[in-house]
């Protein structure tokens, strides 16, 4: 267990030293955000069915939580001095779940669109801690989501890997250690920008087919690998020679220097089998691995193709036949890939579906016939690994962060429910407080419509204004719409 | 032109139908089957026109979940000609007819969504031809969705296969948008699936105010007097329209009784269609989700005596007493929506449906899906069950309810003799995403489990 935190704690620093100032952030900030949480209390959950995920389900067992994390987990634990007692007899723990594809509490800002590579955007600098849908998600039993770019180009912006530490700083959501990720697009999206086109619409942009897809992510690596060899060729040189100017920084091909060295994971929209296929071949050519292809709803038709190349892949449940590239998707898709031995998860790419995750898994029983363990892999182990944080989340396990839901029911029925949520160590949602707040809040809402400044002209207020642009959920589940789209 | 492409790649082999229809047939005779679509999986997207026609079929040894009276533990369902004819512990079924032995398993009534565009839309996105939901003009009550409706869709097939049987396809937009039809979810043209043509007339109530919470990026519309009017003004044309079509329906009856001495009406299609609606003799489905206009759309039924239904309701909870005193039933579409506002409670949409029946409103439980994700219906009531709707009552909500409230009762929404014979054979509770559907039978015709999704799954699960 020490030797494990050491171990990660060791990587993090070499890695954050060596990805330079645009990757490392993370890292560093995640860090402060770890010693923070243990200095969380000790709980012991009692009499639960827990459904550890890797080590089967332990029907009236106890989960101790020390200093933000899992410290046993068994029957009959004896509560330490102090400790908070949660009795959980006829309640399931079930690990917090993660969301591969989410944009929840980007404020407003999801695609920069403007160019066909946008890697030197980052989705950290846009996080909005107070977006209400997170708390939603909360009460979801979700604890960590991977917020990913638009998908409006080929290669976009960097991803960002968060704990919903609700009621903490934007800067506390940041997963300590977290392998840094990045968004590219396939298919239609990165193509869609052109449509309608002038007049109607914006200037064109390439590209405009998906053989202009495929050119552009080879053009791009082609100048990240040529940059790289330039850095490699200063320093050879400015041993000997102290004189020397360094290469110009490019932030733009500096993520795509990381991908190369492995040290960037790719996460890949796409829908189509033939899309998946060219980026295959493309990151066998310049020798990278692709960590995830997402939503990647034609993956059935290629699972063995995706398999051998050892990416993860992250879809709907059975979402399906809103656009064109979507009207092949079939439910099946996840059992399929799975069988044929790819890490599969399924995710949201909406505020809303996020809060019901564990229907969505339960429907891949189903539609071809998981198993339960496998099932509830799909929104926890598996999309841990695809993002890095195995070792940290994804299943209840010794060691592991105390990130997890106590839920009514089997989390896998549609009558379940959740009633807390805790991410390392903390109860960040708790059914019966929220119930018992709202009583106070109706109170406030009450007082707030009598206020001056709210009261309607006919009962003596100040004329209305427009109220002031306010987030609205993503919804869209195809990643190409923000504000920007919706406009023209 | 890509999709045709596509579509006809996918339908391409198909087996003499006499052939299919043996195995249809056998399939279905062999109940042990794990999966009851074996036979035909392999075949074909739309397979209408090869499920053959009503017969006599015994389903045996079943726990049979009414849903209109008791469940029974071990009881036996026959239908013959397309209607359930006798439900009990112990039936005498129709020489010849064919058993089921569903021992272990479950039978249901059908489930109905009425809140859909089942067949009017196919790819929302990126394929405009195939978007038939709404018409141009503010106007249209004789736009009716049976002639819009696509009955070869590939919604229809993957909704059906999870259980839900019948629908109501709704046009949308303008302010009236049209009339809806009730159809089950099998056969090969509009007439062969109506079981109600023109259902309902589909009022989009005029709102005031912001758009609904998950309109995406919508503006926050101001409050202001002009909008008032402008509501005011489509409401006005509203009651203006209805008003002349109860005129023109007095004048028609009149020429009609005595040609010789009253004038010929010009005839007019608008009114006309108008004309049952105007009269109450047929529901009005309004579309309303904010209180403010939920309050709007009843008070406008009751000044022209009309037979409301509310379509949406997400603030249905807070004008329940209204909703009752009057009672004017409510499907929610909303229940997995996200909050229309920001403070509301996190819960507040997946509870409003506890909150409706516990005030005693009238309601039933719809996706509020176009087509693609009408499957999901069990699932929307699931969650309202999680949330304080007794599971009995989330049953009814995507059942009898429902169709009650669109005034089919006597023909859908349980197992009872003399009703059509929609029935779901499960593993399980209908509810639960896990639960298989077994079999299925449609207006009494057995129903191939196959869709474009099993069709396209067995195409691809062996590809190495």
């Amino acid at each position: 267990m020490m030797k494990r935190l050491l171990a990660l704690a060791a990587a993090a620093v070499a890695a954050g030293g060596a990805l330079g100032p645009a990757a490392g952030a993370q890292e560093r900030r995640g860090a402060a955000a770890a010693t923070a949480a243990q200095a969380g209390g000790v709980t012991l959950v009692r009499n639960a069915t827990i459904l550890t995920v890797t080590r089967g389900t332990l029907a009236n067992a106890d989960l101790l939580v020390r200093g933000g994390k899992i410290a046993a987990v068994g029957p009959n634990l004896a509560a330490p001095a102090g400790a908070r007692v949660v009795d959980a007899t006829g309640k399931f723990v079930l690990p917090g779940i993660i969301d591969a594809h989410s944009h929840s509490m980007m404020d407003g800002s999801v695609n920069e669109c403007t160019q066909s590579v946008t890697s030197m955007t980052r989705t950290q600098d846009v996080l909005n801690p107070s977006d209400v849908d997170l708390y939603r998600e909360l009460a979801g039993g979700v604890t960590t989501l991977l917020l990913l770019h638009g998908s409006c180009n080929a290669i976009g912006g960097q991803s960002t890997t968060v704990k919903i530490k609700w009621g903490h700083p934007a800067s506390a959501f940041l997963f300590p250690g977290a392998p840094p990720g990045i968004k590219f697009a396939l298919g239609e999206n990165p193509k869609r920008t052109n449509f309608p086109g002038p007049p109607q619409g914006p200037a064109l942009r390439y590209p405009r087919t998906r053989m202009g897809v495929e050119e552009v992510i080879r053009d791009a690596f082609t100048r990240a690998r040529d940059y790289r060899a330039g850095w490699a060729e200063y320093r050879e040189r400015a041993r000997s020679n102290r004189n020397l100017v360094e290469p110009r920084r490019d932030l733009q091909l500096e993520p795509l220097v990381e991908i190369l060295e492995g040290r960037r994971f790719v996460h890949a929209h796409c829908y189509r089998a033939d899309e998946i296929l060219m980026l295959i071949n493309l990151a066998d050519e310049f020798g990278f691995k692709v960590r995830t292809f997402q939503h990647v709803l034609e993956g059935y038709k290629v699972a063995s193709d995706i398999a051998r190349h050892g990416a993860g892949a992250s879809t709907f449940a059975d979402f399906w036949g809103y656009k064109v590239e979507a009207y092949d998707a079939i439910p099946y898709n996840a059992a399929v890939m799975t069988r044929k031995g790819v890490n599969v998860s399924i995710n949201s790419d909406s505020d809303e579906r996020a809060r019901r995750l564990n229907i969505d898994a339960a429907k891949m029983m189903k539609y071809g016939g998981l198993t339960e363990e496998e099932a509830l892999k799909l929104i926890t182990w598996n999309p841990a690994w695809q993002l890095g944080i195995q070792e940290r989340v994804g299943s209840i396990e010794v060691g592991k962060d105390a990130d997890f839901a106590i839920w009514t029911a089997h989390p896998l029925s549609v009558y379940a429910r959740v009633e807390q949520t805790y991410v390392d160590g903390e109860p960040l949602f708790d059914r019966a407080a929220d119930l018992a707040r709202r009583g106070q809040l109706e109170q406030e809402r009450r007082q707030l419509e009598q206020a001056e400044a709210n009261r309607a002209p006919a009962q003596g207020g100040t004329p209305p204004r427009p109220p002031a642009a306010i987030r609205r959920a993503y919804n869209h589940a195809d990643d190409l719409h923000d504000e920007g789209d919706e406009q023209r | 032109m890509k999709t045709d492409a596509r579509r006809a790649a996918v339908t391409a082999p198909r087996p003499p139908a006499a052939l299919f229809a043996l195995c249809a047939l056998c399939a279905l005779a062999l109940g042990a089957l794990p999966r009851a679509r074996v036979a035909s999986a392999q075949d074909t997207v739309t397979p209408d026109t090869q499920i053959e026609a009503a017969g006599a079929y015994v389903i045996r040894n079943a726990r049979v979940v009414t849903v209109g009276g008791p469940e029974i533990e071990n009881g036996a369902v026959v239908i013959s000609q397309g209607r359930i004819v006798a439900v009990g512990p112990t039936v005498s079924a129709p020489a010849g007819a064919r058993e089921i032995d569903a021992r272990g398993l479950s039978v249901y009534p059908g489930m109905i969504d009425a809140g859909t565009s089942m067949g009017l839309v196919e790819i929302a996105s990126g394929a405009p031809g195939t978007v038939d939901t709404s018409e141009l003009g503010d106007m249209n009550p004789n736009a009716a969705a049976l002639w819009g409706l696509n009955p070869h869709s590939a919604h229809i097939d993957v909704t059906r296969v999870a259980g839900v049987t019948t629908v109501v396809s709704l046009p949308s937009g303008g302010t009236i948008s049209g009339q809806a039809a009730l159809i089950n979810l099998v056969g090969t043209s509009q007439r062969e699936m109506a079981v109600v043509p023109q259902a309902a007339l589909v009022i989009d109530f005029p709102r005031l105010g912001g758009g609904g919470g998950f309109g995406f990026q919508q503006a926050q519309q101001a409050i202001t007097p002009e909008a008032v009017t402008a509501r005011d003004r489509r409401v006005e044309e509203m009651r203006r329209l209805l008003r002349e079509a109860e005129a023109y329906g007095r004048a028609q009856d009149a020429y009609a009784r005595d040609p010789k001495a009253v004038p010929r009406p010009e005839t007019d299609l608008r009114l006309a269609a108008l004309v049952p609606y105007a009269r109450g003799e047929r529901p009005v489905i309004l579309r309303a989700d904010r209180e403010r206009d939920i309050r709007g759309a009843v008070n406008f039924a009751r000044e022209m005596k009309l037979r409301p239904v509310i379509l949406g309701g997400s603030d249905a909870w807070k004008v329940a007493q209204l909703l009752k005193e009057r009672d004017v039933p409510v499907i929610l579409d909303a229940i997995l929506n996200l909050p229309l506002r920001e403070d509301d409670p996190y819960d507040a949409l997946y509870e409003s449906a506890s909150k409706l029946q516990a005030a005693g409103v009238r309601f039933a439980i719809s996706t509020g899906d176009a087509g693609a994700h009408v499957r999901d219906l069990p699932f929307h009531a699931g969650m309202a069950a999680a949330f304080g709707l007794p599971r009995a009552e989330a049953l009814k909500a995507v059942t009898l309810y429902p169709a009650q409230i669109m005034g089919v009762a006597d023909r859908l929404g349980s197992i009872e003799a003399g009703k059509i014979a929609n029935l779901v054979i499960t593993d399980g509770d209908l509810l639960e995403a896990r639960t298989n559907v077994r079999h299925l039978f449609i207006a009494g015709r057995p129903v191939p489990l196959v869709s474009r999704h099993t069709v396209l799954y067995d195409q691809f699960k062996e590809r190495p």
